[in-house]
């Protein structure tokens, strides 16, 4: 049986600035309980994509924001540790980003501090361009992956898991249904996304392809 | 030595991130047959003309039609919009009513005499602003504001701020920058280019050549600061963070920035400090200035960017792009180039530079390791081929 072949594509994000602004914790979580699906990607999965070889600090803007412009590095752990992968739906997410707000405004101090630079709520608009590379066997696939563009990574493992609604992401699906290799399957769909640069993922997919096909040290 | 004089896209193979080439010819692919039109003051000075000369020809080899043209008008009108520029950024100016006018009749004229019959036109800066007046109605209009804006001169924001709804979208380097709008709003950092001959691969021979013709010594390490003379790039807080340094290590300070236009008195204060310390060297630069901050930065030990307020300061970036690690302050843009603790570090005090600055020197190993990290963020986020594909995935998000 020939496999379906698989059809690299990149992304690029353009980014809106859409809106409001949050100068304290307080404000960010009211902004947050409001914000749209696309803002909350943005914020957290989204990062990715903006930074794909060098991870900041936090994965995800508010905790980012809250570290550097609030000094609240409490908060911040607290927010980095909101897993965007692991909450299943963005409405999870953010009940997940609100719990730990509002927890939080609960336990702190009445005076919160207030940032020089607020938090600007941001919203990405991916366009998605096909790269013109495909793969049909796992050899050509994980050629193809050591090749392409950073944000090939992000389009098939974190838009389409996180947005797109593909579970696993692109690179788990094509494995066990064009490849029929199930086992490689779960191998790349365990792979850690939270924390970490595009590049890393990349790394970190090459490892287990190399190790299939045999080649892994 | 001059670079290439025609660059292609395959020249950036070599510094480009991965795969990035091909991902800017597939993503004109996907726009191609639309027409760009970017209407800027001038074909020469300033990082958006050099990015446009730049990037043009690359574009059009690609197959997206892209045209630049250019708002003429007199003198007056070239005074009148300087002060318009000024204004919009925040220094107050005297601005008149018969100053508006110019510049509203001048863009009617040219209104009727430019081919602005684009997809996407893209109007860069305050001098061609009120063309979008006389714009078709055919084709998306968006203006691109380069530099700070979040505190324009009331009145003139006042008077700008009735045309802003001809546009479809306004284009900022980063959100701290924008004014309040009503329309649109979209954010593309400003890039450099490693192939300018700022950020060109410079030989070890040449380097050394153009420090001995700057009169930098090279038995030492020095400490870097590139900017105007003036209080706004604050050289003094930089010479006293260096003199802190200076109790615990043997090294060089060298501020280098362009011949003042208004005034030399924080120049000779420089100088001053010079004459009194002999490592302290004040450099102003010449006509060959782009590949002599190119040879001091590549010469510099630690680059330190301390500006009072900025624009979005790529300085930083061209500090990083040569594997320096920047110590800079909060302001403007710095904090979006420097990765804190990663690639350099964000100051807010003459005390705390100069704390990183030993920290720095103390740990050598830190310095390659920050510098190693800081060309790889500039690799990724701020080179030209990155912006150019900003450009393109707006032309494709704003005609889709």
């Amino acid at each position: 049986m020939t496999p379906i072949p698989f059809v690299f594509h990149g992304c690029l994000a353009v980014q809106e600035l859409v809106g409001p602004e949050a100068g304290d914790a307080r404000a960010l979580l009211e902004a947050l309980a409001h914000a749209s699906d696309e803002t909350l990607f943005t914020h957290t999965a989204g990062t990715m994509l903006r930074r794909p070889v060098q991870a900041d600090v936090y994965p995800n803007d508010f905790a980012m924001w809250v570290a550097t412009e609030l000094g609240d590095r409490t908060l911040a752990e607290r927010l980095a540790m909101v897993d965007v992968f692991d909450a299943g739906s963005l409405d999870a997410l953010r009940a997940n980003l609100v719990a730990v707000l509002e927890e939080h405004l609960h336990r702190g101090p009445a005076a919160a501090p207030v940032a020089a630079e607020p938090f600007v709520f941001l919203r990405t608009h991916v366009v998605p361009v096909p790269l013109g590379v495909a793969a049909r066997s796992l050899r050509e696939f994980r050629d193809g992956l050591a090749e392409v563009h950073a944000s090939a990574l992000f389009y098939h493992v974190v838009e389409a898991r996180y947005r797109l609604g593909r579970d696993r992401g692109d690179f788990a699906d094509w494995a066990e249904h064009g490849l029929g290799r199930p086992d490689l399957a779960a191998r790349l769909a365990r792979i850690d996304a939270h924390v970490g640069s595009l590049e890393r993922l990349r790394d970190r997919c090459l490892t287990v392809l190399d190790d299939a096909l045999g080649t892994g040290s | 030595m001059a670079g290439p004089v025609r660059i292609t896209l395959d020249d950036y193979r070599a510094v480009a991130p991965r795969g990035a080439v091909e991902f800017v010819m597939r993503l004109a692919e996907t726009v191609r047959g639309r027409r760009l039109v970017h209407v800027t003051a001038s074909r020469y000075g300033g990082g958006i003309a050099a990015t446009l000369n730049r990037t043009l020809p690359v574009v059009n080899a690609l197959g997206v039609e892209t045209t630049w043209e250019i708002i003429v008008g007199t003198a007056e009108f070239d005074a009148s919009a300087r002060t318009l520029a000024l204004a919009l950024h925040g220094t107050e100016q005297v601005v008149t009513e018969a100053m508006l006018e110019r510049l509203h009749a001048t863009c009617v004229d040219n209104a009727a005499r430019l081919p602005l019959d684009g997809d996407l036109v893209m109007i860069h800066g305050s001098a061609p602003f009120l063309l979008v007046d006389r714009r078709p109605d055919a084709g998306r209009w968006a203006w691109r504001g380069h530099g700070d804006m979040s505190a324009p001169q009331a009145q003139v924001w006042a008077f700008l701020r009735r045309f802003l709804p001809r546009y479809d979208a306004a284009v900022l380097s980063r959100p701290s920058f924008a004014p309040p709008l009503p329309i649109p709003r979209f954010l593309i950092a400003p890039s450099v280019d490693p192939l300018a001959d700022r950020n060109r691969d410079m030989s070890r021979v040449e380097q050394a050549q153009r420090l001995d013709r700057l009169a930098v010594p090279r038995d030492k390490p020095y400490l870097l600061q590139v900017g105007d003379f003036t209080r706004m790039q604050d050289p003094q807080g930089v010479i006293n963070a260096y003199r802190h340094v200076k109790k615990r290590h043997d090294v060089r300070l060298v501020l280098a920035g362009p011949e003042p236009i208004a005034g030399t008195t924080v120049l000779d204060e420089v100088r001053e400090a010079a004459q009194a310390d002999p490592d302290v060297i004040p450099i102003v630069l010449g006509a060959d200035r782009d590949a002599d901050l190119n040879a001091l930065e590549r010469g510099a030990t630690i680059v330190v960017q301390k500006p009072l307020r900025a624009d979005f300061a790529l300085d930083v970036a061209c500090a990083m792009w040569k594997g320096k690690p920047v110590i800079g302050s909060p302001v403007g843009g710095i904090p979006d180039q420097i990765v804190n603790h990663a690639t350099g570090f964000v100051v807010n005090t003459v005390e705390g530079a100069a704390f990183r600055l030993r920290h720095l020197l103390n740990s050598p190993e830190l310095i390659g390791r920050l510098g190693a990290a800081a060309r790889e963020t500039v690799r990724h986020r701020f080179l030209i081929t990155r912006e150019l594909a900003d450009h393109l995935g707006l032309l494709a998000h704003l005609t889709k």
